[in-house]
């Protein structure tokens, strides 16, 4: 049904220019921007936001203000920003609970408000906090809300239901009956995510799921989350405060103050080039080690020039974090690291281009 | 103690046709009462507990109707509807009012608003919203509003008999008159069985209501 991970587009880049090092800052830039999520899809937008503005009645200043900007299909973007910053409004204005007073949101390219809502909102997933499972419910229809809701045969709900909860590692004969008062706090998120998935969406929308979960269960989570998108490949769009979630978890960022996008770009772009104090503050990035601890190696990787892989004899993982790729680079002393997935190259990256990165914020 | 009880059944056994008629006439008291109640304060309490206008004057005109003893609202009543059924059943029922319709607005609004967000966002209607999730997380909070309810009408049914509408209470006016207790237990002892029963029967279904927590 799904399709395994695309390789990466092809080397936008002239072989030579980046496997010296010496393209210079420019060239290195725009090596990067063209590995920018969506990799292959650039052109087609799984949600856009066009000049949106939400000003709730009786409110001072508006929630969110002018947002502009577009979510490619199939990738991962969380919506980052301190409480009060409308995040989470501009979250629910997808989905319609939350209706803007101005500009235009387009899902695959359609005026969300040519359609009606709850059409809209069953096309959509939708996970919040574990205390959105409906308490009443066994898990098994918690699962098939949407599904029922979409009138499909009971049999193909029922296959469904065991097929997701499968793949969020809830063993069916286990936990269909169970219902959410029986469950851990990660137990029920992961029903919420399955939940989320059972009308198979293209979009997803979540609202800091993890917020209410122990730091170890959510890292577990979070690591589920990862290889979920990768395997499913759907559109996410995700709210949290936690600048460690949002880092490890994004292929981009929209940080968010008062309402307005400050920066969006990928994880090591936010990192390297903060915007302004405001995002240097809030992404911790001075403390540069640390952070890219968080930030897995692909978000930095560099195209792969044809022939190169034979010399690049240290090998990265392409979900490593770039602090584990630092530390390589400085031990084995090499002139890069060949970035693999599966064993297969499908990148690279120095320590000159990391280098170059956080000097460019001066 | 037992002599009384042996005196009360003797007298039950020869009087077993008109014992049934009071019993039958107390239960239909007591199902008129909380049927009306139920039909009444179960929309009501779904509406004052979305709008702050309307619980501010229902709830607050609910809790007044507390306060007022039942035996003044039976009196109350005499002058429009006589010494009749209706009379009694009116004062049953506003007696069965303030506990329903403040359990089922309590029932509503306290459900948590992230539940009904998620019904919504995953597209859910209204209505759907309202009978497939709300009202099942209500209910066990309406049927103890109900519990409630039935325990206290089916106690006060007795004072029916002081107006002449029969029920159970004609016992215990009728002993109370003769003077003898075997008499009025006759009308108490069932009477006080009935608030048991029903007091268990409706703590059980409360009980199954609700949604399971642990093991």
């Amino acid at each position: 049904m799904e399709t395994e991970g695309k390789p990466l587009s092809p080397n936008p880049l002239p072989p030579g220019a980046v496997l010296q090092g010496g393209g210079g800052f420019s060239e290195w830039a725009r090596a990067r921007r063209a590995l920018r999520p969506p990799y292959p899809f650039a052109s087609m937008a799984g949600i856009r936001f066009e000049h949106v503005s939400k000003l709730f009645p009786g409110a001072a200043r508006a929630a969110v203000e002018d947002c502009s900007f577009a979510v490619a299909d199939g990738s991962f973007v969380v919506l980052l920003g301190p409480s009060g910053c409308g995040k989470t409004t501009l979250l629910k204005m997808v989905n319609r609970l939350v209706e803007p007073t101005a500009g235009t949101i387009y899902l695959q390219d359609t005026d969300i408000r040519q359609i009606r809502a709850t059409e809209l909102r069953r096309q959509i997933g939708y996970v919040i906090q574990q205390i959105g499972l409906f308490p009443h419910m066994t898990v098994a229809q918690n699962v098939s809300v949407v599904p029922n809701l979409l009138k499909w045969p009971a049999a193909k709900t029922q296959a469904r239901v065991d097929e997701l909860l499968a793949l969020v590692d809830l063993p069916p004969a286990e936990y269909r009956e169970r219902y959410p008062g029986q469950m851990s706090g990660g137990q029920r998120q992961r029903v919420g995510v399955a939940r989320a998935l059972a009308g198979d969406p293209q979009v997803i929308l979540m609202d800091e799921p993890f917020g209410a979960v122990d730091a170890i269960t959510r890292s577990g989570l979070q690591e589920e989350m990862l290889h979920l998108q990768r395997k499913l490949k759907k559109t996410i769009l995700f709210v949290t405060h936690d600048v460690e979630e949002a880092l490890r978890l994004a292929d981009k960022i929209v940080v968010m103050r008062a309402g307005r996008i400050v920066q969006y770009d990928t994880p090591f772009a936010i990192l390297s080039q903060p915007a302004n104090e405001f995002v240097y503050q809030l992404v911790g990035a001075d403390d540069m080690v640390r952070q890219l601890g968080l930030v897995r190696v692909e978000s930095a990787m560099l195209p792969l020039p044809a022939g190169a892989s034979a010399d690049l004899a240290h090998k990265i993982g392409r979900e490593d974090t770039l602090r584990q790729a630092l530390s390589l680079l400085l031990r084995s002393a090499a002139d890069g690291l060949a970035v693999v997935e599966n064993g297969v190259p499908v990148g690279w990256v120095t320590l000159e281009s990391i280098r170059r990165a956080g000097e460019a914020r001066e | 103690m037992v002599e009384l009880l042996e005196a009360a059944v003797g007298y039950a056994g020869t009087h077993t046709e008109e014992l049934l008629q009071a019993l039958r006439q107390h239960l239909l008291l007591v199902a008129v009462a909380l049927g009306i109640g139920m039909a009444l304060c179960v929309p009501l309490g779904i509406w004052t507990s979305r709008s702050r206008g309307a619980a501010l004057v229902i709830i607050n005109a609910g809790n007044t109707l507390r306060v007022v003893p039942s035996l003044a609202i039976l009196f109350l009543a005499i002058p429009y509807f006589g010494l009749s059924f209706t009379s009694a059943a009116i004062a049953l029922t506003i007696l069965a009012l303030p506990p329903i319709l403040i359990n089922t607005d309590a029932a509503y609004r306290t459900i948590n608003p992230a539940i009904r967000e998620a019904a919504l966002g995953m597209g859910m209607e209204r209505r759907q919203v309202l009978w497939r999730v709300e009202t099942p997380l209500a209910l066990p909070v309406i049927v103890a509003g109900i519990r409630t309810a039935a325990t206290e009408v089916i106690a006060s049914a007795t004072l029916a008999a002081f107006i002449g509408s029969g029920g159970l209470g004609l016992y215990v006016v009728r002993g109370f008159a003769l003077y003898s207790i075997p008499i009025l237990l006759v009308g108490a002892v069932p009477v006080a069985l009935l608030t048991l029963a029903a007091d268990l029967l409706l703590g059980g279904a409360q009980r199954w209501l609700q949604p399971p927590v642990h093991g």
